[in-house]
């Protein structure tokens, strides 16, 4: 069951063994950076290694990876335009990924967030039409619980599943995202249909007066900042509580979980459920800053995405972040890339499953670099005065 | 009213989709049996699958034989399985998440070789007509059955029988059950594992070919829609064991007829659900036949997902 | 030809293109070319809907002083919003087409709003007084060409049984299988279309399995209503039941079984939209045209039309061809036996109700 052994950051937690006195304040700031420079630095040498090997598939294909790199930089990250862009995409992807990140740490592979998100969004709409008249204060908090309630619904029933009923949870979440897709539209084309959407069937509209707007000054909504403010939360439930602490030696070691006396059933339920009302919201922002109703279109893939973020994020919320900023920006360079290299749209697809490749690869490397391991300092200053060099 | 075949129609439609949309279902749940039976699942068949299917269309594009699409297809899918079998065997590397990584990478290639074959058509595989002791045009269709669902329908006899009986098939057993075990024994642990990698590989990639040669028999980018996807899941449904993969194909791919038969008699009303059938079916198979207190009989020791 | 039909849809639709006549990118046209970007949905060569629209795209590059900038596959979502802001500040493009109909509310009109100086015109939306001026909308009748399929594949069948594959029960949807039955019932009133849902716009192995269905169920003419009518076309021929086209021509994967089809042919309205750009002056706001405007074109005729029916078919084209062509005229009745129109009412191609039709003529089977 341990479906992610590595997930919790263990190489770093690794203590300084057998040393006799304690090391001068200097030596031990630097073996804290050391430890942390360590995840900085291998995943991002990692990407960079990903990008060499997509610049020669780009060779092969007579492509100057140079223009490539230009065009990512100008597309994704390279001015304020494209760092909004990336930036919108990235916000969805802090929920969907964060669906897969919290049952993670209880040793579950949950890849069903995207029925989550979906569900999500009609809950957050259907939920607007009684509210109508409301004031938006109170409305738009309430859609959003609609929305999060009907999530951690769906996905902790896989969780229940799964703690009561012995129910593969990445199957069983597959299947109940198909069902949930399947239940939606029935719903958005069937009783929750606007007569006026003509076209493009869709529910009523939840209204100007509960839509979403953009962040201040920025021309992203406020998915993102809401989304920031879930990864951290999730980051001090997980990393900071007891009951993160226990979720994490129930992922490790059910039996021996559960003679501790933990409520394994319990936390499994809730953090699958939490998981799940974090995707339905990313759901949520889709409708009320984006769409103004729920259609077809929430089905976006947003869910399937956020299980690469979550996994290569080693399912740290905090590390969710970049991971989803990264993305966001490659994808937001797809247009140019299109456009100015004439290069097919899959290209990114391409690009991406290269650096995830090269990235869970590099896991390999944790604790192997000297450099990064203040406890083999010591046997290296004894021979020569810590020239650190990669080993 | 012309009503002579209702529920015949659906029934007939319901035997004639579970022969037709089956198989790659099938090859890609023997596959994934295969690989996880050695200890590692590999989530990134459908990455697999979607790539055979483009690597055989385009072959038989260009060489005019599909048979050659299907040999291309399963060479291609070993491949990748290679390439996961090989990733995998460094430490802390996580074969979850390889595989992951692995289905965009193979659907994203797929994609970017697959551009120029779009347009073209391929000649496809040949059916054999079992139908023909029928004057009913109906069973006539439903009974033509391909050549690859027959090769699958024996693969998966053969495997069910290879795994008890064989020493290939013991020694896949012992190193998916305890590695430990298996390297007393002196099995060289990852190469069993990069081999069944790769063999599950190759029956993800033939199934692939069966996607755009036979049924529906065109290359398109939303060709597969999650059906890899949906077979490595029908392992953990299916056991392990290859005889109910079989079953468990035969009957996704039989529900999955049910939403279009039951409008063609008439049933429109919530086409959406009845399209839901498959999933609903094999969920509550699923937890009617799960316990939690004998978890999972039959899975691997040693496989990270159960 | 195609230019000077639609010059006479200019003036019927009476558009505000004088009223918005000194725009300041008049100036700058002799200068700098004009960068056209088309947004497709799926891939630009499925030989269905985003493929029409590319062939209308590729007839725009090679007009001299014009660069034409694609985007294929963009999601209808925040997505095509960033994308037509990276084409406008990136490309400099300054007439958009975002070609999916999910395009149009929201994003397509906040970027109208935050671009005034672009035009935007977009494929199938409903554009009215109460959106912005540098928005607009255009579309074709193809329901007259779904009529002619009709009236050609009843020649063809012998089981009186067609089949339509459809994606989702929408108005421009409904009207084509509306029109394939009545063209149909035109020649044979005993004809029946069974209509299958599949739910999306595109999902092959659904289409394949409809397509299975209808020819079980005895249909021996299939046509269809999906994004890329590849799969529908190529089983339906391998079944043996005879195939009409839409969308784009498709004879070439049914080779003998393809009767005809009904096709877009959206360069004559891309070339107009273009020219008036280059004159300086914005294009039409709301655009709509069938077969006499060239909008709409037939496949040739395959093999397998009877001389009756190219005859018979020919006849109501060139009926379709002076205007004014009622497919829905009384009196009717939906499939549920309430009336749809009374004795003497017909309604136009033009007629504005069509935009908005929630029903399926008697003789269709399946439900709206």
């Amino acid at each position: 069951m341990a479906a992610d052994t590595t997930a919790p950051a263990l190489p770093l937690a690794e203590p300084v063994p057998g040393a006799p006195n304690r090391p001068p304040a200097a030596l031990q700031a630097r073996a804290w950076l050391a430890r942390r420079a360590e995840v900085v630095a291998i995943p991002v040498g990692a990407v960079v290694a990903g990008f060499g090997l997509f610049s020669l598939f780009l060779l092969v294909l007579g492509k100057s990876p140079v223009d490539f790199v230009n065009l990512v930089w100008r597309g994704g990250f390279g001015s304020p335009f494209a760092l909004q862009n990336s930036l919108q995409r990235a916000a969805p992807l802090l929920f969907a990924a964060l669906c897969v990140a919290l049952p993670a740490r209880l040793g579950l592979v949950v890849i069903g967030g995207e029925g989550a998100i979906v569900l999500g969004g009609v809950a957050a709409a259907a939920a607007a039409q009684p509210l109508q008249g409301w004031p938006a204060t109170l409305a738009v908090p309430l859609m959003a619980l609609a929305a999060a309630g009907a999530g951690a619904l769906w996905i902790g029933a896989v969780g229940a599943l799964r703690a009561y009923r012995g129910v593969n949870e990445t199957i069983a979440s597959l299947l109940m995202s198909y069902i949930a897709i399947a239940l939606s539209n029935h719903l958005i084309e069937g009783v929750l249909r606007d007569p006026g959407s003509l076209n493009k069937p869709s529910t009523w509209p939840i209204g100007e007066a509960f839509a979403v707007g953009p962040l201040p000054g920025l021309d992203v909504h406020w998915g993102l900042g809401v989304g920031a403010i879930v990864c951290l939360a999730a980051y001090l439930l997980t990393e900071r509580t007891t009951t993160g602490f226990a979720a994490r030696i129930a992922g490790g070691n059910v039996r021996a979980a559960q003679i501790q006396g933990l409520p394994v059933g319990r936390l499994v339920v809730g953090f699958t459920a939490l998981g799940g009302a974090c995707a339905a919201l990313a759901g949520f922002f889709e409708v009320a800053a984006v769409h103004g109703n729920a259609n077809a279109s929430l089905n976006a893939g947003f869910g399937y995405t956020g299980i690469l973020v979550a996994f290569l994020a080693r399912h740290n919320p905090l590390g969710i972040m970049p991971v989803a900023f990264l993305l966001g920006g490659i994808e937001a360079s797809s247009g140019l890339i299109q456009r100015r290299m004439q290069l097919p749209d899959a290209t990114v697809l391409v690009l991406e499953g290269l650096l995830f490749l090269v990235v869970l690869l590099s896991e390999t490397l944790y604790g192997r670099f000297k450099i990064f391991s203040p406890h083999l300092w010591a046997e290296k200053r004894e021979t020569s005065n810590g020239a650190a060099a990669a080993a | 009213m012309n009503d002579d075949l209702g529920l015949w129609t659906v029934l007939l439609a319901v035997i004639g989709g579970a022969i037709r949309v089956s198989t790659p279902f099938l090859f890609v749940s023997l596959g994934e049996t295969i690989t996880e039976r050695s200890g590692r699942i590999n989530l990134g068949l459908e990455g697999t699958l979607v790539f055979g299917a483009m690597s055989a269309y385009a072959t038989a594009v260009v060489t005019d034989s599909p048979w050659a699409g299907v040999a291309v297809a399963g060479l291609a899918g070993g491949g990748f399985g290679l390439l996961h079998g090989f990733i995998c065997r460094f430490p802390r590397v996580n074969d979850v998440a390889i595989g992951i990584a692995l289905m965009l990478f193979g659907s994203g290639l797929a994609f970017f070789l697959g551009k120029p074959f779009i347009q073209p058509s391929a000649p496809p595989l040949p059916a054999i007509p079992l139908g023909f002791w029928s004057d009913t045009p109906q069973v006539q269709a439903a009974l033509r059955v391909n050549v690859l669902f027959l090769v699958g329908a024996a693969l998966a006899v053969f495997l069910w029988w290879a795994f008890r009986n064989t020493k290939a098939g013991l020694i896949v057993r012992v190193v998916g059950d305890s590695a430990d075990a298996a390297r007393a024994m002196g099995y060289d642990v990852d190469r069993v594992r990069l081999l069944a990698t790769a063999v599950g590989g190759v029956l993800a990639g033939i199934g692939g070919a069966y996607l755009s040669l036979y049924y529906p028999g065109s290359w398109n980018e939303g060709i597969s829609s999650g059906q890899g996807l949906m077979a490595v899941a029908l392992v953990i449904f299916a056991r392990w064991n290859p005889l109910a993969c079989f079953g468990a194909a035969l009957l996704f791919g039989g529900a999955g007829a049910l939403g279009p038969a039951l409008q063609s008699v008439g049933i429109s009303q919530g086409y959406y659900l009845f399209y839901a059938a498959p999933y609903v079916l094999t969920l509550a198979l699923l937890i009617a036949t799960s316990s939690p207190d004998r978890a999972l009989a039959g899975a691997p020791g040693e496989l990270s997902l159960k | 030809m195609a230019a000077h039909s639609l010059s006479r849809r200019h003036l019927l639709v009476g558009t505000s293109a004088v009223a918005l006549g000194s725009l300041p990118f008049a100036r700058a046209r002799a200068a700098s070319p004009l960068t056209v970007g088309f947004i497709y949905v799926g891939p630009k060569d499925d030989y269905g809907y985003n493929q029409a629209h590319a062939q209308g795209a590729a007839a725009l590059k090679a007009i001299p002083g014009v660069q034409v900038v694609e985007e294929e596959n963009v999601r209808e979502t925040t997505d095509v919003q960033k994308t037509m802001e990276s084409m406008i500040n990136l490309d400099g493009a300054s007439l958009i087409f975002p070609t999916s109909f999910g395009y149009f509310d929201p994003h397509m009109l906040i970027e109208c709003k935050k671009n005034p100086k672009v035009q935007f015109r977009h494929c199938g939306g409903l554009w009215t007084e109460a959106n912005p001026k540098n928005a607009g909308s255009y579309f074709g009748y193809i329901a007259q060409g779904q009529y002619l399929n009709g009236i050609v594949a009843a020649h063809a069948s012998k089981s009186k049984k067609l089949g339509f594959v459809a994606a989702k029960p929408i108005p421009q949807v409904l009207n084509n299988v509306n029109g394939f039955l009545l063209g149909a019932r035109s020649v044979d009133p005993s004809i029946t279309v069974q209509v299958i849902f599949t739910g999306e716009w595109s999902l092959a192995v659904k289409e394949a399995e409809a397509t299975n269905a209808l020819i079980d169920g005895g249909a021996d003419v299939i046509t269809c209503h999906v994004d890329s009518p590849k799969v529908v076309v190529e089983t339906a021929a391998r079944r043996g039941a005879f195939v009409c086209g839409y969308h784009a021509d498709q004879s070439a994967l049914a080779k003998g079984k393809y009767l005809t089809g009904a096709e877009w042919n959206w360069a004559s309205i891309y070339k107009n939209f273009v020219a008036d750009m280059q004159a300086g002056k914005a294009p039409p706001n709301f655009v709509r045209g069938g077969l006499p405007d060239g909008f709409v074109k037939m496949s040739a005729y395959g093999p397998a039309v009877s001389d009756a029916a190219r005859a018979n078919a020919d006849a109501v084209k060139a009926e379709m061809m002076k205007g004014g062509f009622a497919i829905i005229k009384g009196p009717l009745k939906d499939n549920k036996g309430n009336e749809i129109a009374g004795s003497g009412k017909a309604f136009a191609e033009n007629a504005i109700e069509l935009e908005k039709t929630n029903y399926l003529v008697e003789g269709v089977k399946g439900s709206a």
